[in-house]
């Protein structure tokens, strides 16, 4: 389903007198329906710079990344969203939503972005935020007033809200209780039971062996310094 | 599937002085793109072009119209592009003033653009106004008043209603939350987050507001002196830009 081929990337910093950063180099991975595939590798090694090249997110210098039919890094853009919308969900650790919208919208807004009537969606979403326990008096406020971990939660129930086929996961674990961590990781093996592809970062070792079928260091890929 | 607008080489001279040079890009049916760029870097010029407000030096603008498919808008009638502009396009300015006719009611702001197009019966321009009112949260006892009396965010709403009550299919923005205070900004760009998703609108919007065009636009296009220096979707523009004068934009934001 994700098919990473001798992936490379650099950045070139154009303000700062155009230094040029090699951050990865030769990045090879396949990853099946089904299947989880955890990164690794020390802070820094580029696990989510690999994992936002997936999403598009970053540019590709040379290589292919072919998630489905279609290869990440020659896509346009409408074709990117497309994939975004329908087959590619990303969980970052960061919920990044128009503020003033009621949580119940934020969660219900990548199904209806498929065509899911609100009712259903809306249905869903309850489901989905009271399995993350979210209060319900909560619902109707927006996400952006909420502690640190409540955002987390809802940031996953949004990710989780449309069933991709493929997935993203960066730190879905991170900060959450004992019984949350556990919803989180029963909603990852939902998803690989009902056959997505998922590509995850977890700091939580315990976690990481649980759901995830491999792992890879991305740190062979960092290329050397000259 | 045929693109909404297709803009091809566009450019626009004042005098031997640069508007813009050599815009290219297309636009399709529900997407958003948004241009961004300090003062003076020719986006609203771009989007007076596109608009049929200037004419272009050089360029075509091919929209794809109901009635006869793609058209170029740059030469056609002077009475075909007002129509269009009353029907398939909106302008939404940045100061509602622009936009909104100061000494008419609300609900006649509204109702004009309806009579516009042919509607006739007071009683269905009336219900039509109100229900457009309601949908940008101008509650129905305000319809008699003018906007003269409206708050900046309220002339902005009533503004956008205006413009979206005959249907249109593409519409172009110049700064739509500029001068607005924060909270009424987000409210209004769930607003149009909302009628983009729910009636298949496209749109162009000019901003310099980064934060915005990140919620706003799906595409973004960065203009630099008259010039696109970089394109691509909106968070990969904003999260990895390849162009030092994006690269410089993007770290000059001041964070909250």
């Amino acid at each position: 389903m994700i098919n990473i081929e001798n992936v490379s990337k650099n950045f070139t910093l154009h303000n700062q007198n155009s230094v040029v950063i090699p951050v990865m180099q030769g990045a090879n991975m396949l990853v099946q329906p089904g299947e989880c595939v955890g990164l690794t590798g020390s802070s820094g090694a580029g696990k989510s710079t690999l994992m936002r090249m997936v999403y598009g997110n970053y540019l590709t210098q040379a290589g292919r990344i072919m998630v489905g039919d279609l290869d990440i890094v020659t896509a346009l853009p409408r074709q990117i969203l497309d994939l975004r919308r329908d087959t590619l969900g990303y969980v970052s650790q960061f919920l990044r939503v128009v503020p003033r919208v009621p949580t119940l919208d934020v969660v219900s807004e990548p199904m209806l972005a498929v065509g899911v009537t609100r009712e259903v969606a809306h249905e869903r979403a309850r489901i989905l935020l009271t399995k993350l326990r979210i209060p319900e008096r909560l619902w109707s406020l927006s996400p952006l007033t909420f502690s640190g971990g409540e955002q987390q939660r809802v940031n996953i129930a949004r990710g989780f809200a449309h069933e991709y086929p493929a997935m993203l996961l960066d730190e879905p674990t991170a900060s959450l209780d004992i019984a949350n961590r556990e919803t989180v990781l029963s909603l990852i093996e939902d998803a690989k039971a009902r056959g997505a592809a998922i590509i995850g970062i977890f700091h939580d070792e315990a976690a990481r062996a649980r759901v995830c079928d491999r792992e890879v260091d991305v740190s062979i890929f960092t290329p050397k310094a000259a | 599937m045929t693109p909404l607008l297709q803009v091809t080489d566009i450019s626009k001279y004042y005098g031997s002085r640069l508007g813009c040079r050599g815009v290219n890009f297309d636009l399709y049916p529900g997407e958003v793109l948004g241009i961004v760029g300090e003062s003076g870097s020719g986006k609203s010029t771009l989007l007076n072009c596109l608009a049929g407000h200037q004419e272009p030096d050089s360029g075509a603008v091919i929209f794809d119209t109901r009635a006869d498919g793609p058209k170029d808008t740059v030469t056609m009638s002077e009475p075909e592009r007002r129509m269009l502009s009353r029907t398939d396009w909106a302008f939404v300015h940045q100061n509602a003033r622009d936009g909104l006719r100061m000494g008419v009611s609300a609900g006649g702001n509204v109702g004009e653009r309806l009579m516009a197009v042919g509607a006739r019966h007071y009683g269905d321009i009336r219900g039509t106004a109100i229900d457009w009112l309601d949908k940008v949260e101008i509650s129905d006892e305000r319809t008699d008043d003018r906007p003269s009396q409206f708050s900046g965010g309220m002339q902005q709403r009533l503004q956008i209603a205006r413009n979206l009550v005959t249907g249109p299919r593409l519409i172009f923005m110049d700064e739509p939350t500029g001068g607005l205070d924060v909270s009424v900004q987000a409210r209004l760009l769930d607003l149009l987050r909302g009628l983009v998703r729910e009636l298949g609108l496209s749109a162009i919007v000019v901003t310099h507001d980064l934060a915005v065009v990140r919620l706003l636009a799906d595409r973004l296009m960065v203009m630099k002196d008259g010039h696109v220096i970089e394109t691509g979707l909106t968070d990969q523009v904003l999260d990895d830009p390849q162009h030092g004068y994006t690269q410089l934009l993007v770290s000059s934001v001041l964070q909250v």
